[in-house]
Formats: structure tokens, C-alpha cells, sequence
């Protein structure tokens, strides 16, 4: 919403607060002000006047030139030379913009709207001592077609920027601040915040042709969409231009001047905040076999049904939206736009006005599937009071009388089938206290609401407020605190800490244990990514073998997508992550993040998906940077990344986590796992397979690649460890080296060795693992260091040689192993 | 035969002052003072001469071996800490070098930035509850106090999975949800998590990014404490010098409703193209829950009452870090996500 200052002023007076500090009032109180806008702030005032021509003569040298001869309360008349067509020989007395010599205007040939000094000049061989200026070099709007002809009753000598000069505030409203989509809406909040009197007057109109009974067959046929419709007819009207000072008001707010019919309902509408529409009298029918009078019927548009709008496109309308139509058809779109056929034309002499109340949801809603986003239906979207459309008509009414020489018929046709209850509040100071935890005396109450034109009655502590009628956004209590804390001002409240009871405390396991985990994975070298949640089936895709695709129905879709690349929501972190990892590949040549989120999968019969938390992680490239010290490190493959999940799993205790090889895309079989706790798959990771990071244009090096449920890790997770006391007596260590069956996984070794050494035996760490020459094929050596000790006493030779012998002897029975020398 | 002990004894101590490492010395050790040295032997040879020379010859001899073993043990000194020495500089290094370092991780600016916020209010009294991303349209907005098509959905581009369900919009949801869970209990409560908007992704605009909600409910709480914790999060967050306003607003779930501006931290209130030279940079929405809302979480408005805050995680951490462009945070670039401590 645009303000000119210049109209505000007219209603309030702001006295000799400054625009910013104005700006500042408006936006503290919720009329956000995101741009001040000041015309003619830059125009000099010694140099820059109101002028009067004189006279204007003909350019002795140049046909399409003249030299008007202008008054501007200088010591003499000035002659200046112009190309301007619309200044001819012999005119006499057109009020000008004078600039001196001297003074910086816009040059009206340059592309940028450059900024130059007016110099005093000869053109073709006549001395220029000024200049009269066009609306693009005074900055006002792109016009460069003739110079600016200013009204008649302009005062000649005044500086331009007095008399032209104006600054417009931009609004950004909120929803609830329909009242103000007006010029006497945004004076009314400052006269309320200024404490100043609101000088509107109640619309008068003087009607003297003969009474609109009869005249007009008025009929709302669905009440429920409108509240009220109100009608006026002028009569005899003259089509053309509107005076300059509405043109001026219309430009400054935004709206292009039409004509002077067309241009009364905008400014009546930017007036007072009620949409106006001027159908012409005579394009409108009877009623089917009648010839008089006209007719105007309000109903929902039938299956079907088409009209072409003022704008010239052909509707198709739907049974949810309000029509006007005459006694044949469909003549506007309700609060939205008129039709083509009833506009207002040159030839228009009879004005039916209409001023009606709409439903704000349903007009809300037609302009929305019809995109058509209208100066009217912007209001009538947010609601506006039916008491309204009295005054809007008949201001508008008498504005045709006197601008366009119109004759008013006495009365107004007014159907009103569901009058505007008034609405009232009622409330005490102690609520005031216990919502804004300041304490205001009734009388500060009341004169807050009183500059809001609220009618208060008081009963002690206790206050009946009734709504004014052009707040439709105030109800119920809470609605007046807003009020009385945004004019009370909320810097005057006080700043308090929460002094109420604090509420029972709880820990949460879920969000802690995550956490950690962020921190061991960081603590790891690994840097935390998020990646976006809506993906495409496409990438998702490329996780699967070739020739396979992700089904839709595994996937939530969105109904409106902003593009096709984030259409579905993620079921995995995976491919999120290995597109984080090429994209970075790219410019970086080591990678190792991981990734902790929410993955969405659709249930059956639900409305709503699941929403399990993942954990993923991916590295790639050397192991280390390279350095000095490193000039050719090598690059990390499976055990790099099963390094890292081993200490995850060492770090939530989950000793029992179990590894076995796993064979699935995206994944090359022989270097990939899934990670057992129990009898739960908690995670899968490996070595992603060629074809797939071909497909995530990923480089030829191993990448790794781990994705986790982490509901059930941090299920699972000890997060409390039982601590063992520490040895008091040294242990023995030793070493052994078996030879067993290729195909025997390590770690079933290990398992075997622990348990025959129980309980002496604590640790076996493997250190070897060889295949080879000396070794048989499709056999491979293990070698373990082995600590034996015991908590009561220091082991002897002979303790230490009996359990490895029952070690070995285990292995051969179960493994078939054989002890190497 | 003095006179061959004086010249030995110039000799000795002329090659001496020579040698210049430890094998050399000891080189001349067993030359002269050796078993077979020349100044042992000169000793022992006192037995050959004639009784009558041999107390004067013997009394010198042992003098000049007595000062060659001193001149020994001094130089030996010196080389022992000349070799020390040597050894220090051979393994001196170039401590400009770069070291080895470990591997480093670090959390995303969203976390790190969560974190902090965490920290700030469960100090408090806050706890941290979270809820879906997909949500109702009914806890989305109607709970809120959004019927369907109320003109304040405008102010929500919105995701749709369905005519029922959407991708939040907001954090605001979780109100509904810690409600319905914490009810009869007052509540302290944040509500983290990424919402979701159908919006062009630009320099100041994605369609994801992470909210941080904030809800008391309780007997006693008034628009001054809403001031209060909002005052205390900006100084803890920003630096104690920071100053806060309050603005009316309109939001459907708060009534009243305020936006809060925080005077600019790069001008200080002057005017600069960060605050779009207004002074100030909106850090949160806020105001007093609504009694509809209240209602709706199972709370008696007239009982109780409350205030609730959002703000944009990525938004804090742009404002805090100097971030100029918000695409950064997801697109995981890691010459950026390096960038943070
Ligand atoms: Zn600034």
C-alpha cells in the first residue's frame, strides 16, 4: 500500500513530526514502512519554481521550437527555448515548472536517469536562461512527451518542491491489517498513535434527479456470499479526463489514471478502502420478457459458465464463484473484475455505482484459481465492513456529480440481508496485567481505546468495549492487549526473566545420543553435511543395479514441486551423500563425511509417513593430506571407513556389533558388510561399485560408503560403561600364528581363540594376516598377540604353556588348523 | 736427557691443541699416554739412567705426564661438548614445517549454531522437544488457528504432499504437539528442526532450512517475560551490548504478535546494507500464544497463558558468521563447511 503524505496530511494532522520519525511510529505499531519514497526532495528551491507563460513566440531559426516567456516571481519575466509540442505560439497563462540555470535536473536523454546542472545555453543562435521541464526531468514519472502542465490554480513563484514535492511511504501489510489498505485507514492509526483528531467527514451526496426506485432491479440470490449490495445512479455524466490533483493522488499511489468515471471509484477505493465498480447504465438488461428497468442479480456463476473480463480474456468460472450478471448475464466477476461489455466507454453518459460487500474466503478463492490478484479483491480478500458501502457510494456519487457533471438520483438502492453486528469486548485490567505484565490504570485504557474509536463503558476494573465497525480483526480479549500494547508502546513494557514455576525437567536420550555420535564421527576427522530431504527418482535411482528402478509408490511426492530435481522425498542418505562427495571430488581430493537425518517412508493406510533418522557416512580419496613428510599417501578403502565404525560402535557400547559380508547395490560384492547387533541389521557400508560411481560421476578411487539406522543404534547404545578395576598383576604376553582354510573369516579365528583361553586369556589382537609362498593355496596364516593375566596372582610359565596348548588344540578340532612355526 | 722430556712435552701439547675430535684424541692419547705412549715409556726409561739422574729426570717426567693427563682430560671436555653439540644441530629442524596432523572433522554451521542456541535457553529452564517434518495440514495451520483459505496462509508458500498433509512450514506445529504432551505441566519448551517452503532458492531464500521454536505456557507469563528471555538470548547469543525492539505484527497463532529487531551488529544502528539501512535485523517472530492455540494444546486461556518465538537457524548463523549467501549451507561445499571452528 502506497501513502502519499501530501492525502494523509489532509485527514491528520502530523504537526511537525519528522517523515522518519513518522516511518518509525508506523512500523513500531505494525504499518511496516519498507520504503520511503521523496519526490522532489532533490529539487533546489532557489532555482526550481511554479511559472506562469506569458506569452510564447515563435524560434526565429527553428520551426519545431518555441520561446514562452515565463513569470516566476523573479525580478523579470525569463524566456527559455523549448521543443515541447505542447506549447504552441499565442498560449497564455499555462502554469509551468521553471528551472534556472544552475539548477540539476534529470537529462531527459539519458538511458540512466543521470542527474546533470542546467547550463545557460544557445540553441540555434537563442539564448536559453532556463528551462521549462517535462515529468522525466523533474524525476516524476517517464513522460518526456511534452512539459508538465501544472493546474491553474498553482501559485506562481513558489519553490516546485513546496508545492510538488511529497514523500510516499510504502506498507507492507499483514493479513490482519485489512482497515488499512486505505488512505483514512492508515490517518486513523496515526491519529490514534499521534493522539491527534481524525478530520473525516461523514460522505454526503447532493442528489437531485429523480429516485433510483425503479430505476434498478436489484436481487442477491446467495446472501451467504454477500453481506450487502448498495447502488447508486448518475446520471448525464461526461466522459473524460479527471482534474490534475487526481491524477496526481492515483499516480503517486500507484494506479494509472483512465478516465474521470473509472478514476473516482479507484480514488474512493483508495479513499476510504471500499472497492468501487462503475457499470455503464445502459449495457445493462432486464429481466427475461420485461424491458425495464435494468436488473442486477448476485448469484454463484452456473456449471459452465464464461465471461470476458475487462482485461479482455475469456473466464471459464466455476459454481464457488460470485457473479454480477443483469437480466442476461454475467456482467463482472464479484469483487474481482468487471466485464467488457459494461465497461464504461467515451460513449457512457448513465453510471450505475456499485458498492457492495463481499465474502472475503470465497473472494479470496475465486481470485486465487483465476490468478487475478485485483486492487479490489486484495481488499474484499482480507475482509472489509459492510457499513462501509453507504459512504463509499455516495462520496463517489458526488465526486461524478462534481468532476463529471453528473446528476444523482435521490436514494441509493441498498439490499442489506445480513447487517454487521456491532461487537463487543469485555475485559479488566487484571487482564491486562497478567498478558502484558504492565499495569495500566482504566483511564490509560480507555484513552487508548477512544483514539481507536472504541466506545468504552466502565464498571470499576471492568471494561465493555464495542468494536468500532471498520475492525473486523478485533474480537475477543486478546485482539484489545494487542491494541493497547502496540499505541502504549512496547518499548514501555517491562523486561522480565520467567519467574514462574519451572516445569518438571526431563532428559532427552534420543537427541543426546545423537550428539555424541556427532561428536565421535568429528572426533574421527569426519565433517558433518546436510543435504536437502527432496530429491528426484533419478538420483535416487542411481543407487540401484542397472535395469532397475526405484518404484514411485515407495516414495512420498509432493503435489506442487518447484522442479522435478526435488520432487520426492529421501528414503535413504545415501545418494545425498555420494552427490556431496563427487561434487566436492571435483575441487578437493579427500572426503569424509557423514551425515545425520530424516528419511521419510509411506505406510499403508496412513496418512502420514514414517520418519526414521539415518546416519550415513562416505570418504573417499588419500588417507592422508599430502605433505612433506607424506609425498604419496595412500588411499582409503573398507578398513578406513570400518576403522571409523568400529569406534562408533566401541564409543556406544555396542560390543556385540557383528560384521558379515553383504552383497547389494550400491555396494561392489567382496568389499561390503552389514554391521549385526543381535539379531538386528543396524547398518550396511563397503566400497560403492563402479557402475554406481559412473553414475555419480564420482573418481576412480575406492569411495566408502556406510548408512546406519540410527533409531536402533541409539536404542542399543550403553551409553553407561561398567568399569573394571585395573590389573595388579602383570600379564603374559605371547604370540601365535595358524594356518587355516582361506574362507575362514578372521574374527571366527579370534572368537575360537578367546574362547579356549578363557578366562586367563584377554585380549587377541590379530597382527597378521599372510597368503603365500610357504603357505599352502587356499590357505592362509593369522598370527595374534595373546595377554594372559589374571586378577589374583602373577601367572607361571607353566599356567601360561597349558592354556596355549589348549588354544591350539581347539583350533585344530574346530578350525583344522595347524600351528606354525 | 731433560731436554728430550721438554721438547716430548711441546710436542704433545702442540698436537694437542690440534686435535679437533674425540678419535683424534684418543689417537693421541695412546701415542703419548698410552701403555706404550712415549710419555709412559719416558717414565718407565728412568730406570736405565744413572742412579744420580734419575730422582731429578724422574720428578720431571711426572710432572710433564702429570700436566699432559690435565691437558687431556680439559681438551676431552671440550670435545665431549663439542660433539654434544654437533649432535643438537644435526637434529635441529625446520620448525616452519607443517606437522603431522591428525584427521579433523567438524559439525555443519546449522548444528554448531543449534547448539549454541540449546546451550543458551536450557540454561533457562528450556528443553528440547522435536516433531515431524511432515505434518497435518491440520496441526500445520488449523490448529494455529488457520482455518482453511484464512488470508494469513499467504504468508506460507507451502509444500503440498496432499490436500491433508504438508511439508511444515514452520516449527509452530510442535506447540500443538508438546501441548497435547506435556498437558497438565507448564512448559518450557524449544522446538528445533528443518521446515520446509515453496520458495525459489536465491542468495537469501531456500526452500529448506532449519527453525527454532520457542513456548512457555504457564500461570504467571506475560508479554515482559516474553522481552525478558528474548533480551537474555540476544546479549548470550550476540554480545552483551546488543539492543532489542519490539514490533507489532500479525501472526494467526499469537496475539498480541511482535517481530523482533536486534540493532545491526556489523553498524552498529547506522545504517548499512546488511540491515537494508534501517539499523536494525529482524532475529525472530514472536508474542503471546493465542487462547485459540492455548485451547487447541488442551490449555484453559483463561487459566493460563504463554508466549511462543521462532526464528531461522541458517538466518542467526549468516547474521553471526557474515555469511552473504544461504545456498552455501546446503550445498556442503566443504571450502565453506571448513571455514567453522
Ligand atoms: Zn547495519
Amino acid at each position: 500500500m502506497r501513502v502519499p503524505l501530501s492525502w494523509l496530511k489532509e485527514y491528520v494532522d502530523i504537526g511537525d513530526i519528522s517523515v522518519d520519525e513518522l516511518a518509525e511510529r508506523l512500523t513500531l505499531a505494525g504499518l511496516e514502512v519498507v520504503g520511503i519514497e521523496r519526490i522532489g526532495d532533490w529539487w533546489d528551491r532557489d532555482k526550481i519554481f511554479v511559472g506562469q507563460i506569458v506569452r510564447v513566440d515563435p524560434h526565429p531559426n527553428a520551426d519545431r521550437l518555441t520561446l514562452p516567456t515565463v513569470e516566476y516571481g523573479g525580478p523579470e519575466p525569463i524566456t527559455v527555448v523549448t521543443g515541447a509540442p505542447n506549447i504552441r505560439v499565442g498560449d497564455v497563462g499555462q502554469k509551468v515548472a521553471l528551472a534556472l540555470a544552475g539548477a540539476v535536473l534529470i537529462d531527459g536523454y539519458s538511458e540512466d536517469r543521470r542527474k546533470t546542472v542546467l547550463k545557460p545555453t544557445k540553441i540555434r543562435g537563442v539564448r536559453s536562461a532556463g528551462m521549462v521541464c517535462s515529468e522525466r526531468e523533474l524525476g516524476l514519472s517517464d513522460s518526456h512527451e511534452g512539459i508538465l502542465i501544472l493546474p491553474d490554480d498553482a501559485p506562481v513563484g513558489m519553490p516546485l518542491a513546496d508545492y510538488l514535492g511529497d514523500v510516499v511511504f510504502d506498507l507492507d501489510l499483514t493479513p490482519n491489517l485489512a482497515r488499512c489498505f486505505s488512505i483514512i485507514g492508515v490517518a486513523r492509526e496515526v491519529a490514534a498513535l499521534l493522539g491527534r483528531p481524525l478530520k473525516v467527514e461523514e460522505p454526503t451526496m447532493e442528489a437531485t434527479g429523480p429516485s433510483i426506485e425503479g430505476q434498478i432491479d436489484l436481487e442477491i440470490a446467495d446472501p451467504d456470499l454477500c453481506a450487502r449490495y448498495t447502488a447508486a445512479l448518475i446520471k448525464g455524466v461526461k466522459i473524460g479526463p479527471s482534474p490534475w490533483w487526481m491524477q496526481r493522488r492515483l499516480t503517486l499511489a500507484g494506479m494509472r489514471p483512465i478516465n474521470n468515471i473509472v478514476d473516482i471509484t479507484n480514488y474512493v477505493m483508495l479513499e476510504w478502502g471500499q472497492p468501487l465498480h462503475a457499470f455503464d447504465y445502459h449495457v445493462l438488461r432486464p429481466r427475461p420478457g420485461k424491458t425495464h428497468p435494468p436488473a442486477i442479480i448476485v448469484r454463484r456463476a452456473r456449471p459452465g459458465e464464461k465471461m470476458t473480463t475487462l482485461d479482455g480474456v475469456e473466464r471459464q468460472l466455476n459454481e464457488d464463484m460470485l457473479l454480477i450478471c443483469d437480466g442476461a448475464g454475467p456482467v463482472a466477476i464479484a469483487g474481482v473484475m468487471g466485464g467488457l461489455e459494461s465497461e464504461v466507454t467515451e460513449q457512457t453518459t448513465d453510471i450505475l455505482l456499485e458498492s457492495a460487500n463481499f465474502d472475503a474466503i470465497n473472494n479470496r478463492r475465486t481470485a486465487q484459481v483465476l490468478r487475478m490478484n485485483t486492487e479490489a479483491s486484495a481488499r474484499f480478500g482480507r475482509g472489509i465492513a459492510p457499513s462501509m458501502t453507504v459512504r463509499a457510494a455516495r462520496r463517489a456519487a458526488q465526486l461524478m456529480r462534481e468532476l463529471a457533471g453528473g446528476e444523482i438520483a435521490q436514494g441509493l438502492a441498498d439490499l442489506y440481508p445480513r447487517p454487521q453486528q456491532t461487537v463487543g469486548v469485555t475485559f479488566t485490567t487484571a487482564e491486562v496485567e497478567r498478558i502484558l505484565g504492565v499495569r495500566m490504570s482504566v483511564d490509560e485504557i480507555v484513552d487508548i481505546l477512544r483514539r481507536l474509536e472504541f466506545q468504552c463503558r466502565v464498571e470499576g476494573e471492568t471494561i465493555h468495549a464495542a468494536v468500532p465497525d471498520h475492525r473486523l480483526d478485533v474480537r475477543i480479549p486478546a485482539d484489545i492487549m494487542e491494541e493497547l500494547a502496540r499505541i502504549y508502546g512496547y518499548d514501555r513494557i517491562p523486561s522480565t526473566l520467567l519467574a514462574d514455576e519451572l516445569p518438571p525437567q526431563r532428559r532427552f536420550h534420543q537427541l543426546e545420543t545423537e550428539e555424541f555420535i556427532r561428536d565421535v564421527l568429528a572426533g574421527c576427522g569426519l565433517q558433518e553435511v546436510i543435504t536437502y530431504s527432496l530429491t528426484s527418482l533419478e538420483v535416487e535411482g542411481r543407487l540401484y543395479p542397472e535395469g532397475e528402478s526405484p518404484r514411485p509408490a515407495d516414495y512420498i511426492r509432493l503435489a506442487n514441486p518447484l522442479t522435478s530435481e526435488r520432487e520426492y522425498l529421501r528414503r535413504s542418505l545415501k545418494a545425498g551423500l555420494l552427490a556431496t562427495a563427487a561434487a566436492n571430488l571435483r575441487h578437493t581430493p579427500q572426503v569424509s563425511i557423514f551425515e545425520i537425518g530424516a528419511v521419510f517412508e509411506p505406510v499403508e493406510g496412513e496418512l502420514l509417513p514414517r520418519e526414521p533418522m539415518r546416519l550415513a557416512m562416505a570418504m573417499a580419496g588419500p588417507r592422508q593430506p599430502l605433505a612433506w613428510h607424506t609425498p604419496a599417501p595412500e588411499n582409503m578403502d573398507f578398513f578406513d571407513l570400518k576403522g571409523v565404525i568400529e569406534v562408533l560402535m566401541e564409543r556406544l557400547g555396542l560390543d556385540e556389533a557383528a560384521y558379515e559380508p553383504a552383497q547389494e547395490m550400491p555396494f561392489l560384492p567382496g568389499r561390503a558388510a552389514v554391521v549385526r547387533i543381535g539379531e538386528d541389521v543396524a547398518g550396511i557400508f563397503g566400497e560403492v561399485h563402479p557402475l554406481v560411481k559412473e553414475r555419480f560421476e564420482l573418481p576412480s578411487v575406492p569411495v566408502c560408503l556406510a548408512e546406519f539406522n540410527l533409531d536402533l543404534l541409539v536404542r542399543s547404545a550403553k551409553r553407561t560403561p561398567y568399569v573394571e578395576s585395573l590389573p595388579r598383576y602383570p600379564g603374559v604376553a605371547e604370540d601365535i600364528a595358524v594356518v587355516v582354510d582361506r574362507e575362514v573369516p578372521a574374527e571366527q579365528v579370534r572368537k575360537a581363540i578367546m574362547e579356549a583361553g578363557a578366562p586367563l586369556l584377554r585380549r587377541a589382537d590379530l597382527f597378521d594376516v599372510y597368503q603365500g609362498p610357504q603357505i599352502p593355496e587356499n590357505k592362509k596364516n593369522l598370527a595374534f598377540s595373546l595377554l594372559y593375566q589374571a586378577p589374583d596372582r602373577t601367572l607361571t610359565d607353566e599356567e601360561v604353556r597349558r592354556y596355549h596348548q589348549r588354544i591350539v588344540q581347539h583350533l585344530e578340532k574346530t578350525l583344522g588348523a595347524t600351528l606354525r612355526a | 736427557m731433560t731436554a728430550d722430556l721438554h721438547e716430548l712435552e711441546q710436542r704433545a701439547s702442540a698436537e694437542l691443541a690440534q686435535v679437533s675430535d674425540l678419535q683424534a684424541l684418543e689417537q693421541w692419547r695412546l701415542r703419548y699416554l698410552g701403555k706404550k705412549g712415549e710419555v709412559t715409556l719416558a717414565v718407565r726409561s728412568v730406570g736405565q739412567l744413572p742412579p744420580a739422574e734419575r730422582p731429578a729426570y724422574g720428578k720431571l717426567a711426572n710432572e710433564v705426564k702429570g700436566r699432559l693427563e690435565a691437558a687431556y682430560e680439559a681438551r676431552l671436555e671440550v670435545l665431549k661438548q663439542e660433539e654434544v653439540e654437533r649432535a643438537l644441530r644435526a637434529a635441529a629442524v625446520d620448525v616452519t614445517l607443517p606437522g603431522r596432523r591428525p584427521a579433523v572433522g567438524r559439525l555443519h554451521p546449522s548444528t554448531q549454531t543449534l547448539r549454541e542456541i540449546y546451550h543458551i535457553f536450557t540454561q533457562m529452564g528450556f528443553q528440547i522437544y522435536r516433531s515431524r517434518e511432515v505434518e497435518t495440514d491440520e496441526y500445520n495451520f488449523e490448529l494455529l488457528n488457520m482455518p482453511p483459505h484464512h488470508p494469513a496462509r499467504d504468508m506460507w508458500d507451502t509444500f503440498y504432499i496432499n490436500k491433508d498433509v504438508v511439508m511444515r512450514t514452520h516449527t509452530s506445529p510442535g506447540q500443538i504437539h508438546v501441548m497435547r504432551a506435556y498437558y497438565p505441566e507448564p512448559i518450557r519448551a524449544i522446538l528445533p528442526g528443518k521446515c520446509y517452503r515453496y520458495e525459489q532458492v536465491t542468495v537469501r531464500s531456500e526452500h529448506m532450512f532449519h527453525q527454532v521454536e520457542g513456548l512457555a505456557v504457564g500461570k504467571h507469563i506475560t508479554m515482559a517475560d516474553l522481552k525478558g528471555t528474548m533480551i537474555h538470548f540476544a546479549r548470550q547469543m550476540f554480545g552483551p551490548e546488543r539492543k532489542l525492539r519490539f514490533r507489532c505484527s500479525h501472526f494467526p497463532f499469537t496475539e498480541p504478535s511482535v517481530e523482533v529487531d536486534m540493532d545491526c551488529i556489523l553498524c552498529g544502528g547506522k545504517g548499512c546494507s546488511l540491515c537494508k539501512h534501517t539499523g536494525w535485523l529482524e532475529i525472530a517472530g514472536a508474542g503471546m500464544v493465542h487462547p485459540v492455540v492455548l485451547r487447541n494444546g488442551g490449555y484453559d486461556p483463561n487459566e493460563w497463558s504463554g508466549f511462543a518465538f521462532g526464528m531461522g537457524i541458517e538466518r542467526i548463523a549468516m547474521l553471526k558468521n557474515h555469511i552473504e549467501d544461504i545456498r552455501y549451507f546446503f550445498s556442503n561445499d566443504l571450502r565453506f563447511l571448513g571455514q567453522f571452528h
